[in-house]
């Protein structure tokens, strides 16, 4: 998916020195070039010209041979010279979850006055692509889509820059290993959300005692509701499966909110439920990584239902709290957790 | 963080291959002009069905470009394909040989293009528009001919870059063609030129390889010279060192004939023989660049007193290379005019010289015994059939009427009009008849002087018989018996000698004069143009590669001479373009300075730092140089990451960090 940068953009991308940001131009002599199946048969052809010229004494035939086998020279180098000092940018890939792909951004800088159209990159391992131009003297950003394999980060690897332009008669490539990374969340498993912890094991006065009766959303039933507060009508519509406990999270995510098909409702003067979510409430037998991939899914959970809800893994402890960083903060102590390299 | 944009995250459609991309209106457009190009010329000579159909092929494909639906099944384009051949067999009765080949070439292209839906059929097409473009040069190898497949090359050669990127604009796309051209001239040139040339053919041509040339032929019948003479093509030209002789001499000699069957002149069977060297008449040197006949003759003033190489001397006096002349042939040449004949001491030939079929011609006959009855001379007997022609009145006309079986009867005695063919005939039968040994001769007389480069074009209106007649004192004698009716024949030239009502070639009419002056510096540059261009062969290439001081230069040393030329070129090409990429760019390398100037000062810059904070620390730092700080920022900023640089903005960038000083 190629975007076009705006010049803002841009300038974060080439504004500072390139060396100072681990650029990557591609120098010339790493540029590799082959005939193309396409330049094979422009070869093939050639030769049938220049055999019809010689056998018919044909001057002109030998000049329209000998300007097609120009034009093919004079673009040999100008592929060459398609990929040649071009500044490739590491650039953020958002952290995403093992089993998903990760969006790896690439930036690339022409600093020459001629466009540089049709550049491929293509990951090397997975075989992700992604087909840009860069005209003279911008920047465009290209996105590889790679599969997140496993938690921790992941390295983006080695890219080929790929290009035939202008005549599809040689193809020049080149490779390049950027320093971009991308952290990688454990895969979430879909699991109900552990009970809440009595509120004095973790941080004792935080009792909320105000009016109990401004109904303020759904989240996902647990075992502990009380049966007065599971919204029994949408429990009825079947086709009304949403928890909508916070509607900005809601988007793709429901399934992980749902519980059976329960939901509870929420009160603003609720006392909020606290939750611990720990690696050593799971049993060991399962597994580190299902342990950590169902501590996950809580998070998830707990987020979407506005939980406070604190992390403890060995050696690590994250307080209670919700929103984004917070989130994103337990999911990065998960994926990281004794992540191997 | 933030959460992880699924969307976002999701494969993205894998684009198609590249040659695999369906083509749309554009590229279409595109390959249909180069096309277009290619095959104009070929529908000209094709027949109508043949053209129309390929016409409408293509056209079939516009319509498809907005109705996919339109785009025929396999079925019917092998059924189209199958029917084309058909008929391309029953126009020629063959499939093979040039013209036929060249028509199914033209069909395919028409069932190409309707079939084309991706970028690998569009290869195809831009492939099959050269091997049209190079099929047009066997017709003709004219310069306009030339500026069309120049286009033509032009036009797919576009279509090839358009293809390659095709999200980019089309003005682009031209731009991008236009230097690939560009550059691909010097190196063309390079290969025109050193690439070593082997003489062709490299195998053996369809028998119809050559029809298109014209020419005198190897027979002469009522009628064959004056349908040549209607043409305005050129023989061939000649430069003469020095003097040009009287144009009532110049008798270009080509075909020698012998056998007449009553109706047709054919030759004889001479051998080979050393060329005799004239004893006396002027001398006149020139060179010939002779246009391909596909025959064997060279030409050359009476009497000729060099053979050119690989040529022979025939016992009748004809020159006659080894190899039919298929190609721009040029030899020079040392003449003798006027010379007295060679004495000719074999006699073996008389009698065939006296041979003539009987029961034709019967008054010619009565007449031309009537001369020898009374017991004349050779001489005598010759000087009474000249003044018979001078005294008769016979009409000379480019349109003779039809003559019947005793064609030399009814033109001397009945239609009294006749062409060239028809004086020399009906004059050599006279002679045999009267017991004198005689010869028809053809070849060409005259020719006009180009004002405008100076140079002899003898064309096939030229063309020309005479009669040869064998006189025991002087050996072989011309007698032009067309010059003995018609005089102003020969210092005037065919325009002049024929009443007006008869059709001339257009350009030879007296009133067309300012026509003639187009057509002169038309052909001084296609003069040009066939030596230069069309005349460059393999021995042209040793006189260049001679000329560079490699003597005899064989195949090795050309090629090596190629290669070390050609890559030459592509170094420089290289280097031009890619060395050009590592020197930075100005507006950067200003920057870099002013960076460096401030850091002098004590500012340097922080790796992390912007332009724009950098620039404000630093007009802090060192308020007295605020002002042009932040100018030489602002600028630097809008000249990196804005829209445009103009080169004057980048010079005063320059300028103002060069002018910056903190004194």
């Amino acid at each position: 998916m190629p975007l076009r940068m705006s010049s803002p953009f841009a300038g974060r991308l080439s504004g500072v020195e390139p060396a100072a940001r681990g650029a990557i131009v591609i120098p010339q002599r790493r540029v590799y070039i082959l005939p193309s199946r396409l330049g094979l048969l422009f070869g093939g052809a050639l030769l049938i010209l220049l055999m019809g010229s010689i056998n018919y004494m044909l001057s002109l035939g030998f000049a329209l041979t000998f300007l097609l086998a120009g034009a093919g020279l004079a673009g040999m180098v100008q592929t060459t010279r398609n990929l040649a000092r071009l500044a490739v940018h590491a650039g953020r890939a958002a952290p995403a979850f093992a089993g998903e792909r990760a969006l790896f951004r690439l930036g690339l800088a022409n600093g020459a006055a001629f466009d540089r159209p049709e550049i491929l990159l293509r990951h090397v391992a997975s075989g992700a692509e992604c087909r840009i131009d860069v005209a003279a003297g911008e920047s465009a950003e290209a996105g590889l889509a790679i599969p997140a394999l496993r938690r921790g980060w992941q390295p983006l690897g080695r890219v080929m820059l790929e290009t035939r332009f202008p005549l599809g008669l040689f193809r020049a490539w080149t490779f390049v290993e950027p320093a971009c990374r991308c952290l990688v969340y454990p895969r979430p498993e879909h699991a109900p959300l552990p009970p809440p912890v009595p509120s004095q094991q973790a941080g004792g006065g935080r009792a909320h005692a105000q009016g109990s009766d401004d109904f303020s959303g759904l989240r996902a039933y647990q075992l502990t509701d009380s049966p007065r507060h599971v919204a029994w009508k949408s429990v009825a519509r079947s086709d009304t499966r949403h928890a909508r406990s916070d509607t900005r999270h809601a988007r793709g995510d429901t399934q992980y909110a749902r519980s059976g098909d329960m939901l509870t409702k929420q009160f603003a003067g609720e006392a909020v439920a606290e939750l611990w979510l720990l690696l050593g409430d799971l049993p060991a037998s399962l597994g580190l990584e299902a342990r950590l991939s169902r501590l996950t899914g809580w998070v998830l959970a707990a987020e979407r239902s506005g939980a406070h809800y604190g992390l403890r893994l060995p050696g690590t402890e994250i307080a209670p709290g919700r929103g984004e960083q917070h989130r994103g903060a337990c999911l990065q102590a998960l994926a990281l957790y004794r992540a191997r390299a | 963080m933030s959460t992880p944009d699924r969307s976002d995250a999701a494969a993205p459609p894998a684009p198609p291959a590249p040659d695999r991309r369906a083509l749309d209106g554009r590229d279409l457009a595109l390959l249909a002009v180069g096309l277009a190009i290619a095959l104009a010329p070929h529908a000209l000579r094709a027949p109508a069905w043949l053209s129309l159909l390929t016409l409408a092929l293509i056209g079939w494909r516009a319509l498809a470009v907005t109705r996919p639906a339109l785009l025929p099944k396999s079925v019917p384009l092998l059924a189209i394909a199958a029917a084309g051949m058909l008929g391309v067999w029953l126009e020629y009765r063959a499939i093979f040989g040039r013209t036929p080949g060249v028509m199914l070439l033209v069909m395919f292209s028409g069932l190409k293009a309707l079939e084309s839906r991706n970028q690998r059929d569009a290869a195809a097409l831009v492939f099959l528009t050269w091997f049209l473009a190079i099929t047009n040069f066997l017709y003709t190898q004219s310069i306009p001919t030339a500026l069309g497949m120049l286009a033509a090359v032009a036009a797919s050669v576009t279509a090839l870059v358009v293809l390659a990127a095709p999200r980019r604009a089309l003005r682009a796309g031209l731009r991008t063609a236009g230097v690939l051209l560009a550059q691909a001239v010097p190196a063309a040139l390079m290969l025109f030129l050193l690439f070593p040339r082997v003489q062709g053919p490299l195998w053996g041509l369809p028998q119809d390889a050559y029809t298109a040339m014209t020419g005198l032929s190897d027979s002469m019948s009522p009628g064959s010279l004056s349908q040549l003479t209607l043409s305005d093509a050129i023989a061939f030209r000649v430069d003469f060192q020095g003097e040009l002789p009287p144009r009532r001499t110049l008798y270009w000699r080509g075909p020698v004939l012998w056998d007449f069957d009553g109706r047709t002149w054919r030759p004889g069977a001479p051998m080979p023989t050393e060329l005799p060297q004239p004893r006396n008449g002027a001398k006149v040197e020139y060179s010939v660049l002779l246009e391909p006949h596909n025959r064997h003759w060279l030409f050359a003033l009476e009497s000729a007193a060099l053979l050119p190489p690989r040529s022979r001397y025939l016992e009748d006096g004809q020159i006659v290379t080894l190899a039919p002349i298929r190609a721009r042939m040029r030899y020079d040449m040392v003449s003798r005019v006027e010379a007295d004949p060679a004495p000719e001491n074999d006699r073996r030939f008389l009698r065939r010289a006296l041979r003539l079929p009987e029961g034709f011609n019967p008054r010619a006959r009565a007449l031309a015994e009537g001369w020898s009855r009374s017991g004349a001379s050779d001489a005598q007997v010759l000087e009474r059939a000249i003044e018979y022609f001078g005294r008769e009145r016979l009409q000379y006309t480019t349109e003779p009427r039809l003559l019947g079986r005793d064609s030399v009867d009814e033109f001397l005695f009945e239609t009294r009009e006749g062409f060239c063919e028809h004086f020399s005939s009906a004059f050599v039968f006279l002679m045999r008849a009267a017991g004198v040994p005689a010869r028809v001769v053809t070849g060409y007389q005259g020719g006009d002087l180009n004002p405008v480069d100076q140079r002899f074009t003898v064309r096939q209106s030229d063309a020309h018989a005479w009669a040869e007649v064998f006189l025991a004192a002087r050996g072989w004698t011309r007698i032009d018996p067309t010059a003995l009716s018609v005089p102003r024949r020969l210092d005037e030239g065919l325009a002049r000698a024929i009443s007006t009502a008869d059709a001339l070639p257009l350009l030879l009419r007296p009133e067309m004069a300012w026509l003639r002056s187009v057509r002169y510096n038309w052909e001084a540059l296609t003069h040009q143009w066939n030596l230069l261009v069309l005349g460059y062969n393999p021995e042209r290439q040793r006189e260049l590669m001679s000329w560079f001081g490699m003597r005899d230069a064989g195949w090795l040393e050309l090629a090596s001479t190629l290669l070390a030329v050609l890559g030459g070129f592509m170094l420089a090409l290289a280097a031009w373009m890619l060395l050009r990429l590592a020197r930075p760019d100005p507006v950067q390398a200003a920057w870099s300075r002013f960076c460096r100037k401030l850091g002098a000062q004590g500012v340097p810059r922080a790796p992390h730092e912007g332009p724009r904070d950098y620039a404000e620390r630093a007009a802090r730092d060192l308020p007295w140089a605020r002002d042009p700080i932040e100018r030489i920022a602002a600028l630097y900023i809008a000249l990196r990451y804005g829209g445009s640089r103009s080169s004057e903005s980048v010079m005063r960038l320059r300028r103002m960090v060069r002018e910056l000083s903190f004194g």
